[in-house]
């Protein structure tokens, strides 16, 4: 009688584990990216913009810490303040005064340093366009399923940042490459963050699908520095990317805090700016999409003895698709190169950022792609 | 003719400027004065701002424990100093050594044209001792330098053991990206002269020097000390070097800064800031110390040993220590933490300070006037000769009738007599001749038969010969009108205008063209009048004498002997240490002897301006007042 009590509560559990299985599959495949990737970059040198140089690593280490591996992180970093000759404490770089926590550590692995780091080199590897012979941990090898974070700190201005003391990097050039990684399904869903002066000046400009965008201050702010070491002599971070990494201290992979909560860091009683965020280009609900989603890897693992039934998720999603607005449709790829529509059709230019030189996609629905004939216009 | 302008607007512009060119003259003096005036004035100055990124704020941690040390390696120094009777080369050698600097000397020899009674030198030979701190990670372009003078008696020990305590101090430092210079010179300027030509591989003033052995790099900035007594009150800091050169205002910014924060008590001009501007005594306090800069650099001469850098283009500044009877004293340690501040900061320097301004007056050390604001001064004093040169030509070109006279000037045409232009060019030819073709040995020969002359005997030889060929004596005495003249220079302006502080020489030199003016006319006039007259001189005519003694007097009053005269003086009570007229007369011997010993020495622009341009421009009008 007890065996047949317990094989019969066994049977109900399985079969409610088995209807959850069901159903939590569906939740699996949510988010829709199953690798990320991240390119952060740091483009000021010198001595003085330690800060720079230490928000980047600061952003490494919580990105590797959170489950990225260095193979899918790109850093680009300007100067190498470890070993700068006026460095007090050789081969260290410090985010918290009193030296507590050295973010650069044994284990980093800078891909693009000292003078690779250029608006080229960067537009480069946002658009795959590299030649043959670079090497792996040169390259953003992102496919359409990769969530992408990309972190740019340094000098910026209304519309521009700097790279090295000697060239820009437009809004605009950054909005046209990531309209060419969306072209060519480069990624799934994209975090820009931007911890410059007028950070919001540069996501003003885009507008490819599936992109969030976090400044630290709007046009017309500048953002300040938090704290300095008087040991070092110079400051060590910037208050934006203090108050994010403190935020990112707390989650940790299983951690279900979404983007709604990224949003409020750093309000403008701490960071003196007004950072601003960009939502109305993203896809699903902003609150919808976790931190992790971007931060880490996180691969989502259920060990289950069930075999489960797969086909009814897909389709779920894509009941979630036409449950949208209609408008999502013309967010959806389009041919590469579509030859007939050229031959018969002719080119549609249209003009959606003005002070553009070569001819890109339109939204109307019958639409051309035109390869833009260089990456950047610089 | 009447194209492109109004031939009748052109002819009233034309007669205004005619009629009216004495009252706009002194409007425009009057104004040049009162703007210069109005500068000190707190509301029209700027504070003073560190422009240069790099350099940023004072956001280091001074931590230079060991000024007690520093005091005793000074005392240590001051006995060795006396034991040698000069500098005490091995001791010197051996000490920085054992703190770990590679270090070097340099021997230089030099003998001055004629005896310095000022300092009691003519054959000058002495050894410069240096160490280098080699950047432990950096390569070896760029350096700093900190020096000290070793200067005879009981001067300068402390600084020379500061200097000694930071060596120690920085050597155990990791982060110096540039390479520091520890100098200790011998015969304070030069010997900072002879170790910057051996530096720099120049050899502009013919001194004697063995090479330097070891070399540290392009010097990005450099800091002189002069430190005499144990504790301080307050620090100076000195600006001026040769040729009125300043350094780049950064600087001056830096030590003002690093002065606010460690909380000494810091000067310029040797006079403490006031904070009452509004009161007349806290506007005189401003205008004396930027009246005090102004003569400083117009007498051309280096006031610290830091003043010859600047011709390198190397940012250099003095810091002296001043012990005067205040309560508040400051002691070594707090002193070489300043320093070590400063530094630092010029540690992270990537390039020459060159983002602040060049050309400056400063009323304090946290205000400053750029030049911008304080040439419409002198532009307006300028705008005299200008008008003055205007209406000569206009009355060249179409004399106009002098109807208020009742008489028609018929002679003006008549060109005076071939003589009379002759003389005076002769003179000048022969004072340019004699300059450049006689060493200054044989010049002060000529006038002295005693070949190794004494400075005084010097002075007063020229002073002599300047009166003799003022008078026509028509000696290589032009010659003598070569007198290096710190503090002032009349009629400056009209040639050198980028020369800064000049506003002593051209107040007097703007009231001589004034006085020009008048005298034109009065020449004119003494034309047509009576021919009476019977004064000494080159080209002698007559005229009424009362006007021309008149004119004669203010003329020698407006010399540039008697000029340089009144600016000794003048120079004196601005530093509130006003002289009997004995002593202001010592001192101004000494000052024209120091002023040829420098052009000698360092290449100093003063005396050779003040031969070539001033003292002939003065005879030429000498004659013209006694001119027909």
């Amino acid at each position: 009688m007890k065996i047949l009590g317990l094989l019969s509560l066994l049977a109900t559990h399985l079969s409610a584990n088995s209807v959850n299985i069901e159903e939590n599959a569906g939740q699996f495949f949510s988010s829709g990216h199953t690798n990320n990737w991240a390119v952060l970059v740091c483009t000021s040198r010198f001595w003085f913009n330690y800060r720079h140089v230490a928000n980047t690593l600061s952003v490494y280490r919580s990105v590797k810490r959170l489950g990225i591996p260095d193979s899918h992180i790109v850093l680009m970093l300007a100067d190498d303040m470890a070993c700068n000759h006026r460095n007090p404490k050789p081969a260290t770089v410090f985010s918290h005064k009193n030296m507590e926590l050295n973010v650069y550590g044994d284990d980093v692995e800078v891909d693009y340093r000292g003078y690779e780091v250029t608006v080229e080199n960067f537009l480069r590897v946002l658009t795959g366009r590299l030649p043959p012979s670079t090497p792996r941990s040169k390259r953003l090898l992102s496919d359409d399923r990769s969530n992408i974070l990309i972190y740019l700190t340094g000098h910026g201005g209304n519309g521009f940042l700097k790279f090295q003391d000697s060239e820009e990097i437009s809004n605009v050039e950054l909005a046209d490459a990531f309209q060419q990684m969306w072209q060519k399904r480069r990624y799934n869903e994209l975090l820009f963050i931007i911890d410059t002066c007028q950070g919001a000046s540069m996501y003003e400009r885009f507008y490819s699908p599936n992109l969030m965008a976090l400044a630290s201050s709007q046009v017309g702010e500048d953002s300040l520095s938090h704290q300095p070491d008087l040991a070092i002599g110079v400051h060590l971070m910037d208050r934006y990317t203090f108050y994010l990494l403190e935020f990112l201290e707390d989650i940790h992979p299983a951690s279900k805090s979404n983007m709604n909560d990224l949003f409020k860091v750093c309000p403008k009683s701490q960071c003196v700016s007004t950072p601003g965020h960009r939502t109305d280009l993203f896809l699903r609900d902003p609150g919808s999409a976790l931190i992790t989603d971007f931060f880490g890897s996180v691969r989502k693992v259920e060990i289950t003895m069930e075999t489960v039934n797969l086909t009814d998720p897909i389709e779920q999603v894509e009941q979630n698709f036409v449950n949208e607005d209609l408008q999502k449709e013309s967010y959806s790829y389009v041919d590469q190169l579509p030859v007939s529509e050229i031959i018969h059709q002719g080119l549609q230019l249209v003009n959606n950022n003005p002070g553009l030189s070569h001819p890109h996609l339109s939204f109307t629905g019958q639409s051309v792609c035109c390869r833009p004939s260089s990456i950047s216009s610089i | 003719m009447g194209l492109l302008s109004d031939p009748n607007r052109r002819r009233a512009l034309i007669g205004l400027l005619t009629r009216l060119n004495a009252p706009i003259c002194v409007v425009c003096y009057m104004a040049g004065v009162a703007w210069f005036m109005g500068l000190a004035f707190e509301p029209f100055t700027l504070r003073t701002y560190m422009s240069e990124n790099a350099m940023g704020s004072t956001m280091v941690e001074e931590r230079f424990p060991a000024g007690e040390r520093a005091l005793a390696t000074g005392r240590e120094f001051a006995a060795h100093k006396k034991k040698t009777g000069g500098m005490p080369v091995d001791w010197l050698v051996k000490t920085m050594q054992s703190r770990g600097l590679e270090v070097f000397t340099q021997r230089f020899s030099r003998r001055l044209p004629f005896p310095d009674e000022d300092k009691e030198r003519y054959m000058v030979k002495g050894t410069n001792v240096y160490g280098i701190l080699r950047a432990p990670r950096a390569p070896r372009t760029e350096a700093l330098v900190l020096s000290a003078p070793c200067t005879a008696g009981d001067h300068n020990n402390q600084a020379v053991g500061l200097l000694l305590g930071l060596a120690q101090y920085f050597r155990n430092q990791v982060y110096w990206a540039k390479d520091i210079i520890f100098l200790v010179n011998e015969h304070d300027l030069i010997g900072m002269q002879a170790w910057l030509e051996g530096y720099h591989h120049t050899n502009t003033t013919g001194m004697d020097w063995s090479p330097l052995q070891g070399r540290g790099g392009s010097i990005q900035a450099a800091l002189s000390l002069e430190l005499s007594s144990d504790v301080v009150t307050s620090l100076d800091l000195v600006l001026e070097g040769l040729n009125g050169q300043l350094p780049n205002l950064d600087l001056a910014n830096l030590f003002y800064a690093f002065c606010q924060k460690i909380g000494v008590l810091c000067t310029t001009q040797g006079k403490l800031q006031r904070n009452d501007w509004d009161s007349v005594s806290g506007y005189s306090h401003a205008v004396q110390t930027m009246m005090l800069m102004a003569m400083k650099q117009a007498s051309g001469r280096p006031w610290g040993d830091h003043g010859l850098f600047l011709r390198y283009h190397i940012e250099a500044a003095t810091i002296k220590g001043i012990n005067s009877f205040r309560q508040y004293k400051t002691d070594a340690t707090t002193v070489g933490r300043l320093l070590e501040g400063m530094y630092r900061k010029l540690n992270n320097l990537l390039e020459r300070l060159h983002q602040s301004y060049f050309f400056y007056l400063m009323s304090s050390l946290s205000h400053f006037v750029s030049i911008g604001y304080y040439m419409p001064a002198f532009g307006l004093l300028g705008v005299i000769l200008l008008l003055r040169a205007l209406d000569l030509w206009v009355q060249l070109a179409s004399p106009p009738p002098r109807t208020e006279d009742g008489v028609v000037d018929a002679e003006q045409v008549s060109s005076p007599g071939v003589l009379s232009v002759l003389t005076p060019l002769a003179v000048v030819l022969t004072a340019i001749a004699v300059y450049t073709l006689l060493p200054p040995a044989t010049r002060a020969r000529v006038f002295y038969c005693n070949p190794v002359c004494d400075v005084r005997r010097v002075s007063l030889c020229l002073l002599k010969a300047a009166d003799g060929s003022g008078h026509g004596a028509g000696l290589e005495g032009a010659e003598a009108g070569g007198r290096a003249l710190p503090g002032r220079a009349a009629g400056l302006h009209r040639a050198h205008q980028l020369l800064p502080g000049l506003h002593p020489g051209s107040h007097a030199g703007a009231r001589g063209r004034l006085r020009h003016a008048q005298r034109a006319k009065v020449t004119r006039l003494q034309r047509l009048g009576d021919r009476c007259g019977s004064v000494r001189s080159l080209t002698s005519r007559s005229s009424s004498p009362p006007r021309r003694v008149l004119s004669a007097f203010v003329l020698v009053v407006l010399s540039p002997a008697c000029t340089l005269l009144f600016s000794v003086f003048f120079f004196q009570e601005l530093q509130e240490m006003p002289v009997s007229f004995l002593d202001g007369w010592m001192l101004y011997l000494s000052v024209i002897s120091q002023g040829i010993l420098d052009h000698a020495l360092y290449g100093s622009l003063v005396y050779p301006l003040v031969a070539l341009l001033v003292y002939p421009c003065w005879l030429l009008f000498w004659n013209i007042l006694f001119w027909k």
